[in-house]
């Protein structure tokens, strides 16, 4: 079979499965070049969770992610992905330490990006001070990679969104790609209720969920570099075109998106409501946002804004 | 302790720090006759997107025209949980402040955390954890998850929760805790100079490499996050 034969069919296949749905290993095989990836401390070696028998909870072997390297397009990558239906995809110790070893390998190798597919509630509670930490580990440990000319994309469409530490690991990436299900936010909806009232946010209407924290609205105010469809080809797309676009990281990076986001707090501080936003960004039909289908979403924001690629 | 002796004690020929709505700013002289930038949050406030813009545009400044150490100082709430911070985008304005904090001390401004009360969840990855080296002061009181909460979500009792927290470090709340998982790297004594104990802390920085895996096995807080990490980086090194 030639190389042609292969990808063909995986490419139909990545076109027809849903990202959301699709587990993180289903993903990572569909997201790279066929055959090519190769996992790092995978299940066989039963690394699990030291810490969730206390709780009697289940273990999963590979502790909920998935880490190695694998081919895009041709070229290494290396690539971690988190299962959102284990645990919610939260960072435990081992969890996180998975990562934090591909991050610090990425620096030390300086040539070669590195693809997060963020599926997280953010900290297990269950080991709440290992995964706080792992967290703040990893953050670390992109910003050095990043320094060392690295480049790391977030690809955010899972069930479990990205929230807590996962939505401040998300910020410090190099750029990000997000579906409309892929939430970012570093409250949860549920949290929000919890401490402060329903007044303040009603964790069950859904609408309001999508509108303040979904992709759609994270790539109108310039959260996110890239709206992709959910879609496994989509998310590679779009992965190929922010590795083509990302520019380099250091103090113009941080001078920029101090601005940039200075920008953002005057013009939409007052505002209550994404829609307000929306239309205050100069969207025609503001209210009709949430039901636009993701192509002409796409045309409408790249109309709209034209996302600064050096100030993330 | 309150701020104010902290920061008498530990700047003795004198600091501006102000405290404005619980957001820190200011500097402050040390031993060396060097000047230190302070930024930090105080009076247990949460940290939403007005307080980190501030806090990073210091530090933002400070790397432009300043030179000298930085030290976190912390008492903070956790995030600001609220529909409007969200809708702004909290999570790039905490990620911005924890970049541009790594960034500085990398880049050869050491940063210091300086934990004396309490701090919670994203304020606290965005501050106090950015630091290459945290202080606990006596008192501080962090809390990655309040047992109340954890309650709620595990659905276990709360005595059930201090019962197993004896056995472990791991998820309950406390200084001590996360001394021993390699967070917090040292504990300052308030009966002597603190000014004396940051000139010794100064002295003997180690590199900007976050050794806090290797800290939390030597004190037998994390026994795995060490082992793991290198193990993978090792593998991946293997694919050059």
């Amino acid at each position: 079979m030639s190389v042609a034969d292969l990808e063909k069919p995986s490419v139909e296949r990545a076109r027809a499965t849903s990202f959301y749905e699709a587990s993180a290993r289903a993903r990572i095989r569909l997201l790279l070049d066929p055959g090519s990836f190769v996992e790092f401390i995978g299940p066989e070696q039963r690394e699990v969770s030291p810490h969730l028998k206390l709780f009697d909870l289940p273990e999963q072997f590979d502790d909920g992610i998935i880490v190695g390297h694998g081919q895009l397009a041709g070229s290494p990558v290396f690539i971690a992905a988190q299962e959102g239906r284990f645990m919610g995809g939260a960072f435990g110790e081992v969890h996180g330490a998975k990562l934090t070893g591909l991050l610090r390998a990425a620096k030390e190798m300086k040539s070669i990006p590195v693809l997060i597919l963020l599926d997280t509630g953010g900290v297990r509670l269950q080991e709440a001070n290992a995964g706080e930490l792992a967290i703040a580990e990893i953050m670390r440990a992109v910003i050095e990679a990043r320094t060392a000319g690295v480049k790391v994309i977030g690809l955010i469409g899972g069930r479990s969104g990205c929230y807590g530490g996962g939505g401040l690991i998300a910020g410090c990436c190099s750029a990000l790609a997000v579906s409309e299900q892929g939430r970012i936010a570093v409250s949860g909806p549920e949290v929000i209720e919890t401490n402060r009232g329903v007044e303040e946010f009603d964790s069950r209407d859904r609408a309001l969920v999508w509108r303040t924290m979904g992709g759609k609205h994270r790539r109108l105010i310039g959260g996110a570099e890239l709206f992709a469809d959910d879609t496994v080809q989509a998310f590679r797309e779009a992965a190929l075109e922010l590795l083509e676009t990302t520019s380099g990281f250091g103090i113009d990076t941080l001078n920029a998106e101090q601005s940039r986001l200075e920008d953002r707090l005057q013009r939409f501080g007052a505002c209550r409501d994404a829609v307000e936003i929306w239309a205050a960004e100069g969207v025609p039909d503001a209210a009709s946002v949430p039901a636009l289908p993701a192509d002409q979403f796409i045309e409408l924001a790249d109309k709209l804004r034209r996302i600064a690629r050096d100030a993330r | 302790m309150t701020l104010d002796r902290i920061l008498a004690s530990m700047f003795p020929d004198g600091h501006d720090v102000k405290n404005d709505g619980g957001v820190l700013l200011g500097s402050g002289t040390l031993r060396s006759g060097d000047r230190a930038l302070v930024i930090g949050v105080a009076d247990r406030t949460a940290l939403g997107v007005d307080e980190a813009i501030r806090l990073s545009s210091a530090v933002l400044g400070s790397i432009k025209n300043g030179s000298g150490p930085i030290l976190v100082v912390v008492d903070s709430d956790s995030q600001r949980m609220s529909k409007r911070d969200e809708l702004l985008g909290l999570n790039e304005f905490l990620a911005h402040l924890a970049k541009s904090l790594i960034h500085a001390d990398i880049e050869g401004r050491p940063t210091i955390g300086l934990l004396y009360g309490h701090s919670a969840a994203g304020a606290f990855l965005a501050t106090a954890l950015a630091t290459r080296v945290l202080v606990g002061l006596p008192g501080a009181d962090p809390a990655v998850m309040d047992l109340p909460s954890m309650s709620k979500v595990t659905k276990l009792p709360i005595e059930v929760l201090e019962q197993k927290a004896k056995s472990t470090p791991v998820f309950a709340p406390g200084l001590q805790n996360l001394v021993q998982l390699g967070a917090v790297h040292v504990t300052w004594d308030d009966k002597i100079s603190l000014a004396d104990q940051l000139e010794k802390l100064l002295r003997n920085m180690s590199d900007a490499r976050d050794r806090r895996d290797a800290l939390g096995k030597e004190r037998g807080g994390r026994m795995k996050a060490a082992d793991i990490a290198e193990r993978v980086r090792e593998l991946t090194m293997q694919t050059r």
